[in-house]
């Protein structure tokens, strides 16, 4: 549906993104993901059309964001980042006009004005000026303005900033509604957020891709370290270091502290996907350390996300 | 097609509900009415005269002030972001607003049609230059619209905007009363952009297409400088 080729935006000298090339399906919900600067937000911007590429080319469907930005101007819904709306205007006067903009027929209006003001729960604040709502209030205007003309393509930056639990939990509650039958393409830096909701989550770092699948396949992703912690007690650390080396899968060893109580803290690291544990317990077994304690740490996609923009800092 | 009207609209809606539109369109009608009237009876004459010589160098402040929030407001909140993501083009989005701006310069000028009508109950008025004037008052407040939506669209800063808009309007009122600054060669050039000299030739009823050409052009040429001055910004 989304087909983006090489996308590459500069401020100035500054690359924000680099080269992106990304397949986006219908009906997916994709979560971007990525550090504060990583160009999450400039890619965004250029999906939308209100930034120019500075090489590059995003197609929607048959169109061209050149050629025909108006065409998939009509099929996205937007909502930027701090949704920043026209503050003198009441809600009602600023959603009826972007009805009318994004070319909602007449007899159309109402109903799809209240449809929305239901869905995101506009309807105590219809009669108040935009610059008045909080930041919860006005971040529901701002969906019900990306959702006014039923759009195929739902870009939203950041839609649960500023809102409070309930609120996430709804919009999460309403992105999964729409992304059943829409593409929804948001960015976040809540990483549960983007495992609660997403189908595929992307994560770009410096402008550039670095992992790009469903939560499942990015903890398969096979450079992942698996990191081992152990604490043993009555164990020498020279010996700890070639017995457990000296098991196949595990490619070095670290000593960490050692406490007064005499606990030496290790941890070992493999790269194989085979589950080690059970071959270091009956190793150890043999000698006369006791486990204080034994776990394998486990790969969120928080550790994915630090080593991946950490490994290229 | 008509995407530009619901802009326009909008522009128009904001200007009447904030009290914007009220504050500048009395400032402008007690600062003509104050000017035109302390003289008009001394001089004992049936005619607008007076007024529409006050008329460009009113409009040189008074219709930036108008057009000031147009873009630089947007620009400085963040709305011109939607704005570009709706599906309006530049164009859309530049004629509306100049209209509204115009429209307003419009509603401006309306009251002040109490003039003419008191004046030729008291007095015989010729109606001629009247209209001529108010024709000439239109295009020239067209004009400046267009130049006070282009300074709106250079910065985020609405005081900025109407200062630019504001200093290029003054320029072209009065550099056809600097002449004598200029060498011989170039005066009817210089002359000829003066925007004042364009007014008065209308004001007197001569509708002439030199006016007109150069009227509809710079409202042309500052429409087309706002749109690439957006393009700039992408």
């Amino acid at each position: 549906m989304i087909h983006v080729e090489n996308l590459t935006k500069y401020y100035d000298s500054f690359c924000a993104v680099d080269q992106i090339n990304i397949e986006i399906n219908k009906g997916e919900i994709l979560g971007l993901l990525g550090p504060n600067g990583a160009g999450k937000t400039t890619t965004l911007k250029m999906l939308t059309g209100y930034f120019k590429p500075s090489a590059g080319t995003i197609q929607v469907n048959d169109y061209n964001i050149e050629d025909n930005p108006l065409e998939i101007k009509q099929m996205i819904g937007y909502l930027p980042e701090s949704s920043p709306f026209y503050k003198d205007m009441l809600v009602y006067d600023y959603l009826e006009y972007v009805s009318k903009i994004k070319g909602i027929k007449p007899s159309d209006r109402h109903p799809r004005l209240r449809y929305l003001a239901d869905l995101c729960g506009l309807n105590h604040i219809m009669h108040k000026a935009i610059g008045e709502l909080s930041k919860g209030l006005n971040q529901r205007v701002g969906l019900a303005h990306a959702m006014m003309n039923d759009p195929e393509i739902l870009i939203l930056d950041e839609p649960t900033q500023g809102l409070d639990p309930n609120q996430i939990v709804e919009i999460r509650h309403i992105i999964k509604k729409i992304g059943q039958e829409k593409t929804v393409i948001f960015s976040t830096h809540i990483l549960s957020e983007a495992e609660a909701t997403c189908d595929r989550i992307v994560i770009i770092n410096r402008g550039k891709i670095v992992a790009d699948g469903n939560t499942a396949e990015l903890k398969q992703s096979t450079d992942q370290k698996t990191i081992i912690q152990l604490s043993l007690l009555n164990a020498e650390t020279e010996s700890v270091q070639n017995t457990l080396t000296a098991i196949e899968g595990i490619d070095r060893v670290e000593s960490i502290s050692r406490t007064d109580d005499g606990v030496l803290k290790v941890k070992a690291y493999s790269s194989s996907t085979e589950d080690l544990r059970e071959k270091i317990y009956r190793t150890i077994k043999a000698t006369d350390w006791v486990i204080i304690e034994f776990l394998q740490e486990a790969k969120t996609l928080e550790t994915i996300f630090r080593d991946l923009t950490r490994q290229i800092n | 097609m008509w995407q530009f009207t619901h802009i326009l609209k909008k522009e128009l809606k904001d200007y009447f509900i904030s009290p914007i539109a009220y504050i500048v369109i009395s400032i402008f009608l007690i600062i003509t009415g104050w000017f035109f009237f302390s003289t008009f009876f001394l001089y004992d004459q049936a005619n607008m005269r007076g007024f529409f010589s006050l008329l460009p160098i009113i409009f040189a402040f008074v219709i930036p002030a108008i057009t000031m929030r147009l873009f630089a407001e947007e620009l400085n909140i963040g709305s011109y972001e939607i704005l570009l993501t709706m599906p309006v083009t530049f164009s859309d989005i530049i004629i509306g607003k100049f209209a509204a701006g115009f429209i307003m310069t419009g509603a401006m000028l309306l009251p002040t049609l109490a003039y003419p009508i008191s004046i030729a109950f008291i007095g015989d008025l010729d109606w001629g230059p009247v209209i001529g004037g108010y024709l000439g008052a239109l295009l020239l407040g067209g004009t400046f619209s267009a130049i006070g939506v282009f300074a709106s669209a250079l910065t985020h800063n609405q005081i900025i905007a109407f200062i630019l808009g504001a200093a290029i309007c003054f320029v072209l009122t009065l550099i056809d009363k600097m002449l004598f600054f200029f060498p011989e060669s170039i005066l009817n050039i210089i002359e000829y952009l003066g925007a004042d000299f364009h007014f008065r030739n209308v004001a007197r009823g001569i509708i002439d297409s030199r006016d007109m050409i150069y009227f509809i052009s710079v409202i042309f040429i500052s429409l087309y400088s706002t749109y690439l001055a957006l393009l700039r910004k992408e």
